[in-house]
């Protein structure tokens, strides 16, 4: 499998704080890629700076073998690039439907190609990954009104209907009902395998992410601490010392 | 469930009633005919607010500035151009739409990545400068402002006209802006009202969607400033032209007053605004100031979410 993702010796420093310092992680065509790491260990801010939202003071990120590391949030999301956030991101006074058509990618294209109407295709294509969300029948309510579990449903649905390369989630099960957790799961492999969308998650349930995960990097103090297959990583000594401050 | 089908009335049957109106109405009452011309104009202000304050979250207090511009630039092309009169004037639309559009290029280009309210205070600042400006510069007449041209048809006649060029010109405003909203550009708009970063993160090209939403607000704008300046008959750069704490507050309130964000909110919320503001002119004499003040207070209290938004509160209400 080929690098779809290369993070090269990435440093992000906010005033005095390095949250990222010298990170480097690769993530390959096709897999579902795990980041975990204690609170304040530098994930988000790694996905700030892989999505273009913080500017990197040092290193570099490769996306399909070319450098994406000063380049704004929107371009980068044009090249197939996408993320999620950990306290849900949606277009809160519009439908779902609404939030689906305007995700799509030809949304993303210029002033004159926004000048027509949401042709059906897109919106049947809409419905169906709502559908896929298990959110058809909210399809005609305002995300603001769903709860959180489904507003993050929703923004993963909006985050597929635009096809992206490579998703990042932020912490998919953060605040979801434990019941509904499987499910999840569930959809974030078939949005692996069946729509062939690779996926770097960073996730802190751990039953969750060694599930899911082909492969797992783990951060410490804006450093990465250990990287390898689930098993591998969940037995490594510095892993369960970072987690549980075992000496 | 669609409690707005059968019994409610459908966009085609307001619009009809409306066409109606705006046709007949000068006919029906000459002696009105300004201040239906006038209404139009409200409905032109609150529509072009309504893009950038209710659709697109930006709330701008510096909208007065492309009105201002379409005045002056049809004051100064009737007065330096030597040409007959409706030639003059319509030259004059052109150059002021054009010179609207390039300054919300230029003004949209420096100030709409400011978020907020920094936004709102920033527009402004702008309205206020250019006001300041013209009432400065002796080309435009300076303080004491320019006259336009007389209207060359019979006594009577030039409030008929512009009338009808009014309503024609809201017309055609909501007309567009109808369509435009049905199309992916309104949803790109919510979009970035409601998240903007989330828009920019999706990959949207918000920079220039917003640019394009200023520019369009400011071509109506500039129209409906040329048209109201000839109108009228003299611009003064504070009072008429800049006119920032009567026209540029007011296109804000009629937006909210009649629902921000909703189709005919803005219309609603100009005809309501205007009918209840010439009422208060007419038997309030002397203390139609105080009433209008007043009237600010309970939209900006009681009606938040404008009329549409109380309306639909209370059809929910009543389903549930």
């Amino acid at each position: 499998m080929s690098a779809l993702l290369e993070v090269r010796n990435v440093t992000r420093r906010f005033g005095g704080v390095v949250a990222n310092n010298g990170v480097s992680l690769t993530v390959r065509q096709g897999e579902i890629a795990g980041l975990i790491g204690p609170n304040g260990s530098g994930k988000t801010t790694l996905f700030g700076c892989i999505t273009g939202t913080h500017a990197v003071d040092g290193g570099d990120i490769l996306f399909e073998g070319r450098s994406i590391a000063h380049l704004r949030s929107a371009p980068i999301a044009r090249l197939g690039l996408l993320r999620t956030w950990q306290q849900t991101r949606v277009y809160s006074e519009m439908t779902c439907a609404e939030n689906m058509a305007i995700s799509a990618r030809e949304a993303q294209g210029g002033l004159l190609s926004l000048l027509r109407s949401v042709p059906v295709s897109t919106r049947r294509k809409g419905d169906d990954l709502l559908a896929f969300a298990g959110l058809h029948e909210k399809r005609g309510d305002k995300a603001g009104s769903l709860s959180f579990g489904q507003q993050k449903l929703l923004e993963f649905a909006m985050a597929l209907m635009n096809e992206p390369k490579l998703l990042l989630l932020d912490e998919p099960t953060a605040g979801i009902n434990p019941t509904l957790i499987n499910g999840l799961i569930d959809r974030l492999r078939r949005a692996n395998t069946e729509l062939g969308v690779t996926l770097l998650v960073i996730e802190h349930n751990m039953r969750v992410i060694m599930n899911l995960a082909h492969r797992i990097t783990c951060l410490a103090h804006g450093e990465v601490l250990a990287e390898g297959p689930p098993e591998a990583v969940r037995a490594d000594a510095r892993v369960l010392d970072a987690y549980l401050g075992v000496a | 469930m669609n409690l707005l089908s059968a019994s409610h009335l459908s966009d085609w049957h307001i619009m009809g009633a409306l066409a109606l109106a705006g046709l007949a109405g000068p006919l029906l009452l000459p002696a009105l005919a300004t201040q239906i011309a006038f209404l139009w104009l409200m409905v032109v202000f609150a529509l072009t607010w309504d893009m950038l304050g209710g659709r697109m979250g930006y709330n701008s207090f510096g909208n007065i500035v492309f009105f201002g511009i379409g005045c002056y630039a049809a004051a100064v092309v009737q007065r330096d151009g030597g040409l007959p009169y409706f030639e003059g004037l319509a030259s004059g639309l052109v150059v002021g739409a054009v010179a609207a559009v390039l300054a919300a290029l230029v003004f949209g280009a420096a100030m709409l990545g400011i978020r907020g309210h920094y936004f709102a205070i920033g527009t402004l600042g702008l309205g206020i400068a250019a006001g300041e400006i013209a009432a400065g510069w002796d080309y435009v007449g300076a303080g004491s402002g320019m006259a336009l041209p007389l209207y060359p048809g019979e006594l009577g006649s030039r409030e008929i006209f512009f009338c009808y060029s009014l309503f024609a010109l809201a017309a055609l405003c909501f007309l567009v802006f109808r369509w435009l909203y049905g199309t992916r550009f309104g949803l790109a708009l919510n979009a970035i009202r409601d998240d903007h970063d989330k828009a920019d993160a999706m990959g949207l090209r918000t920079t220039p969607i917003k640019i394009f939403a200023w520019s369009l607000s400011a071509f109506f704008l500039a129209l409906s400033g040329g048209l109201t300046a000839n109108m009228i008959g003299f611009i003064d750069p504070r009072d008429v032209a800049f006119a920032g704490a009567t026209f540029g507050v007011w296109m804000v309130l009629m937006a909210i007053l009649g629902g921000k964000g909703t189709l005919w909110g803005p219309v609603l919320g100009a005809f309501v605004f205007h009918i209840v503001q010439e009422l208060f002119w007419t038997y309030l004499l002397g203390w139609q100031r105080v009433a209008l003040g007043l009237l600010i207070v309970v939209i900006v209290v009681f009606f938040p979410q404008g009329i549409m938004g109380w309306w639909a509160a209370r059809r929910l209400r009543a389903t549930s």
